[in-house]
């Protein structure tokens, strides 16, 4: 029997402890563990398997497994169990010697095992009825406190007898006592070890430490246990280097991603929003450092460590007639002269299928880096909008408590420096008023026919703006093509840049006025900006394909001028292979010797799309950052020192500080992004100059938004998931892949310039490759794969597959809405029963505070050391001790059995059948006690 | 136990000035109540916030931290002094009256019009990022 319930307290000690599975351990338990230590070298009595088993036993599962095991036999033949035996019948008879000595513990040792005593009680009383157990549990519980050595002999019976009765029976200690004591004394080890977990003031703590660890010393030293212990503080300070090591990994890793601080300090002053557009232009940096690292790795390095340096051939040297104005500020500015014969451009590059001594294919490199760039960036987009799908949501919180959480968990008890703190402060508030935006939308409901009409107002207003605009390029590009007709030299700068100008300003122009027109719609600021996004994604759009058709009827224009010098190339060579021969009469004729500078070439219209993409890029930096000094810094400067004297309030007022246009920026990048995939391939130095731009970009406009700007006025939260942006960006990807892909594929490339010249279509450099270095085999294969008969299948085999995911994916969401559903009815109910719950509870209450039996409880002293195994009493007495903690210990209890956290807890255990009136003289119970609110033990 | 108590208070904790609830930190840990700690309550109060103490443990005495008026349930003055110190007073009445009344709609189990303790935990433990900010280093 006595065993079985040392088990049972075992276990019951795993139930209560909280977080007994935390090995972790306190400084001040581990200097105990050092302190006995020290105190036991003279002992000195470890046998091998004893250290072994004291491993086994700091793993905190050990005991509850032994327990679990003991119960039926204890002479179970598991392995550590026999090595406890072995050990313990080694040293039983020392034990009761040594315990013979210490006299004056004896007394110590009692209490202790009163107090397990009451925790077997305890555990027992769970397992019996109720009512039964209330009524045995005080009078023992009373007993005890009073320190009936009597009482507890009787109970204990042979148990405490190990104890004080070591001189009567010495060697005659069974296994049983044997095994009891080793049980007690894991349990006061594990009492050690989690003793920083208990919730108990640190007065309670510190007594009941250093009795855990008197009473360790005493009998473990007795049982031959201690061996392993510098093995176990190894361990212990290990795990703890460990978790430092993590903790400062962790911070390593977040220091090591760019701009997360600044972006944390724009966010924690304008909202995630405004954020949201900073962490898409840093995750546009990365991709662009990616595509910079292709396009200049595999081609332009190639291009100038391995192929022909300036000037060496035509295309490589700026013609006779450029010469003079070659190094002209004006003429460089336009990407012309020295610039356009550099390796920025398509231009520049040979065409000799391999280069240097490593035979480096650089057309065919060009070629498949020009696609790779899109494939890459496609790759990449779609896998970041997968990932954001799956994060889910629409900013929008699903959660039950966001305003809770906002409000207890917000704030973080580590800052300690005054800067975080007002950076966090300001982010609590920003994000508060976030919530209340969005809180508000919700319950904002009005006058709908009158919204309706408004909208639609507003999006006729928008459209009449998109077709203005549109009509507007269109006429600049038909002026641009007459002036183009005309002698360059007669046109004013004006004139030369109009469709750029007008492109511009239309740009600056619109989205501030659809702003305005927006105002009617009264959105919620998150889809405002949604609209106001795709709007001005119209506008932008419209410009670039306006741009996109000039080009082409000027790339067509090139081509025919082109055919013209090729032929008159072609000719005047033939003329003088002929005439030389004929001269010289021999058919050696030698190549003619010409300047590189003065042969003759053609426009070569590669190039002059890049320089058109370069031109508009940087036109776009310079309006950006224009538009950022001006319209923020100055604005903000202006309005901050004149209003010290001026007639109205300034800062306030009318002009006030400028908001950050979140839209405008977005689509500026995305564009941007759009303009840098079109003619990365004419531009291999495009994605340089872009890479420099954004990180330009962050840094300035992260000052300006910072230095300048005011947060909007309704600061709302971002959507959780960029995907809106992602899928403007997708779009434009794919309609800048248009048209590079179609030049690819149906122009014929120039003949005298780029990697592909002399060669019919460009993608013939990977025919070539195919069919002349590759085994035949491959040949075939890609033979097979453009057959039609195989193309057919596999479409209609991924149409079946989008059709088939589409379905499982709709099936899902209706599940998610279902399940949703169903997690708000089951809170509803719980409510609801709470509330019932609770009513009851008042009654009880109110029964309770009837009986006077409460009186009889025992003040207990505050030096006895309390039961580490019931927690749960232990609560319920605090309040008697100390005065400042009154209501602390009720809801410790409330606490302990929380942790366990069995929602259903407290419906099952219903006042109904623990009525009786015995039972309140124990006051709250463990279980029991967590379903009833606070008040009723104040 | 009684020797070498030395007296901390709330000043003391400078390391820690920038927290709103500093002055709540050192009542709710005091044995006295207003802010002056002998040595345990300090020991305590590490204990409590230390990265290893239980969560409910760190819920129950977040809730004593919040519980401005000390009458075991967080009430709506409670809310408004805890969403002022965080916001700074930044808000205006109209939206830190809204607030407070999600906040007692949401966690709010048995509909009394304020937090008790369990209502309080049944809605911190679930809160993603309790744990990992109610806790100090030192």
């Amino acid at each position: 029997m006595p065993p079985k319930r040392k088990n049972d307290t075992a276990i019951k000690v795993e139930d209560v402890g909280m977080d007994v599975d935390a090995v972790l351990d306190s400084g001040s338990e581990e200097e105990a563990r050092r302190r006995t230590k020290n105190r036991r070298i003279k002992p000195q009595r470890k046998a091998k398997q004893v250290s072994d088993d004291e491993e086994e036993e700091e793993e905190d599962e050990a005991p509850k497994k032994r327990g679990r095991k003991k119960k039926p036999k204890p002479q179970d033949s598991d392995e550590d169990d026999e090595e406890d035996k072995r050990s313990v019948k080694s040293k039983g008879s020392k034990v009761s010697r040594k315990k013979a000595q210490k006299d004056d513990s004896d007394e110590e040792s009692e209490e202790d095992r009163g107090k397990r005593k009451k925790g077997g009680a305890v555990s027992k009383k769970e397992k019996e009825e109720q009512n039964k157990d209330k009524k045995g549990n005080p009078k023992e519980r009373r007993r005890d406190s009073k320190g009936g050595d009597k009482d507890k002999k009787k109970k204990n019976g042979k148990l405490s007898s190990s104890s004080d009765s070591g001189e009567s029976d010495e060697d005659s200690l069974s296994e049983g006592e044997l095994a009891a004591l080793k049980e007690q004394v894991e349990e006061k080890k594990k009492l050690i070890a989690t003793l920083r977990n208990k919730p108990w003031r640190m007065k309670r703590r510190l007594v009941l430490l250093k009795e855990a660890q008197e009473f360790v010393e005493k009998f473990e030293g007795a049982l031959g246990k201690g061996r392993g212990r510098k093995l176990y503080a190894f361990k212990v300070m290990m795990t703890k280097k460990f978790i430092k090591f993590k903790r400062d990994f962790e911070n390593f890793k977040t220091a090591c991603i760019p701009w997360e601080r600044k972006i944390k300090e724009v966010e924690s002053h304008f909202g995630s929003s405004v954020a949201s557009y900073f962490i898409f232009l840093r995750w546009m940096y990365g991709v662009n450092l990616v595509l910079f690292g292709l396009m200049f790795g595999l081609v332009v390095l190639p291009e100038v460590l391995m192929g022909l340096p300036y000037g060496s051939i035509p295309r490589k040297t700026v013609p006779r007639e450029e010469q003079d104005s070659a190094m002209d500020f004006s003429v460089l500015f336009d990407f012309g002269g020295y610039c356009k014969y550099s390796i920025l451009f398509y231009g520049y590059y040979n065409n000799s299928p391999t280069i240097g001594v490593l035979k480096f294919r650089l057309p065919l490199s060009y070629l498949l880096v020009g696609v790779g760039i899109f494939g890459y960036s496609l790759m990449v987009v779609v896998r970041m909008m997968a990932r954001n799908a799956n994060e889910g949501g629409d900013g929008a919180d699903e959660g039950e408590f966001t305003f809770s959480w906002k409000m207890f968990t917000s704030w973080d008890y580590l800052i300690g420096n005054p800067e975080t703190a007002d950076n966090k402060y300001a982010s609590i508030t920003t994000s508060f008023k976030e919530s209340i935006v969005d809180e508000q939308e919700n319950q904002k409901d009005e006058n709908i026919h009158l919204r309706r009409f408004l909208r639609v107002l507003a999006n006729l207003m928008i459209l009449c703006c998109l077709g203005g605009s549109g009509y507007l390029i269109y006429y600049a590009v038909k002026r641009s093509q007459e002036f183009s007709k005309m002698d360059p030299d007669d046109l004013s700068w004006l004139q030369k840049n109009e469709v750029e100008i007008v492109m511009s300003l239309l740009g600056l122009v619109c989205p501030p006025l659809f702003e305005t027109i927006a105002e009617l719609e009264k959105y919620h600021p998150r889809i405002a900006l949604k609209w106001q996004l795709g709007r001005i994604f119209a506008l932008f759009l419209g410009n670039l394909y306006t741009f996109l058709f000039a080009l082409f009827d000027e790339v067509t224009a090139k081509l025919e001028s082109e055919k013209i010098i090729k032929n008159a190339t072609e000719w005047g060579l033939n003329e003088y292979y002929a005439n030389y021969s004929s001269f010289y009469n021999t058919t050696n004729v030698p190549p003619p010797n010409v300047d590189p500078a003065d042969v003759v070439r053609g426009p070569c219209w590669e190039t002059a799309v890049g320089i058109e993409f370069v031109k508009l890029t940087v036109s776009d930096i310079q309006v950006t950052y224009l538009t950022i000094l001006i319209g923020d810094f100055l604005r903000a400067v202006t309005v901050r020192f004149l209003n010290y004297c001026w007639c109205w309030d300034l800062e306030a007022g009318f002009p006030s500080y400028a908001e950050f246009d979140i839209s405008g920026n977005v689509l500026g990048l995305i564009f941007n992004q759009g303009m840098i995939w079109m003619g990365a391939f004419y531009a291999p130095g495009l994605v340089g100059l872009n890479v420099l731009r954004l990180l330009t970009s962050m840094y300035y406009q992260c000052w300006a938004v910072m230095a300048c700007n005011v947060p909007h006025e309704r600061v709302f939260k971002a959507s959780r998931s960029n995907n809106f942006y992602m899928g403007l960006l997708l779009l434009v990807l794919f309609l800048s892949l248009l048209p590079v892909v179609y030049t690819i594929m149906t122009l014929s490339p120039s003949f005298d310039c780029g990697p592909f010249s002399g060669q019919d279509k460009m993608y013939d450099v990977v025919m070539e490759t195919i069919e002349k270095d590759l085994p035949a085999f491959i040949g075939n294969i890609f033979t097979y794969a453009t057959n039609p008969g195989l193309i057919m299948p596999a479409v209609l085999l991924m149409v079946l597959a989008l059709y088939y995911l589409n379905t499982t994916s709709k099936g899902y969401q209706q599940a998610n809405l279902d399940l949703k559903k169903k997690m708000q009815m089951a809170r509803d109910e719980e409510k609801n029963r709470r509330n019932n719950k609770d009513s009851t509870n008042q009654v009880m209450k109110d029964l309770e505070d009837l009986l006077p039996n409460k009186s009889l409880v025992p003040p207990p002293t505050e030096e006895e050391p309390p039961p580490p195994d019931v927690v749960t009493e232990k609560g319920s007495k605090s309040p008697k001790t100390k005065p400042g903690s009154a209501t602390k210990g009720v809801n410790l209890q409330k606490e302990v059995s929380l942790a366990a956290s069995n929602p259903r807890g407290p419906v099952t255990r219903a006042p109904g059948p623990r009525g009786g009136p015995p039972g309140n003289t124990r006051g709250p119970q463990p279980g029991p006690g967590r379903g009833r609110g606070a008040p009723p033990r104040k | 136990m009684g020797n070498k108590q030395t007296i901390f208070t709330a000043q003391q904790l400078d390391a820690y000035q920038d927290n709103p609830f500093r002055q709540r930190i050192a009542e709710v840990f005091s044995e006295d109540g207003e802010g002056n700690m002998t040595l345990n309550d300090f020991l305590d109060m590490f204990s409590v916030l230390s990265e290893m103490a239980p969560r409910d443990l760190k819920a129950y005495y977040a809730f004593k931290i919040y519980d401005f008026n000390n009458d075991d349930f967080i009430c709506k003055s409670d809310l408004e002094k805890t969403l002022n110190k965080l916001t700074r007073n930044e808000l205006t009445e109209d939206e830190v009256r809204m607030v407070c009344e999600k906040v007692i709609d949401e966690a709010d189990l048995d509909n009394d019009g304020r937090l008790s303790l369990e209502d309080f935990q049944h809605m911190i433990v679930r809160a993603p990022d309790f744990l990992s900010t109610f806790h100090i280093r030192i």
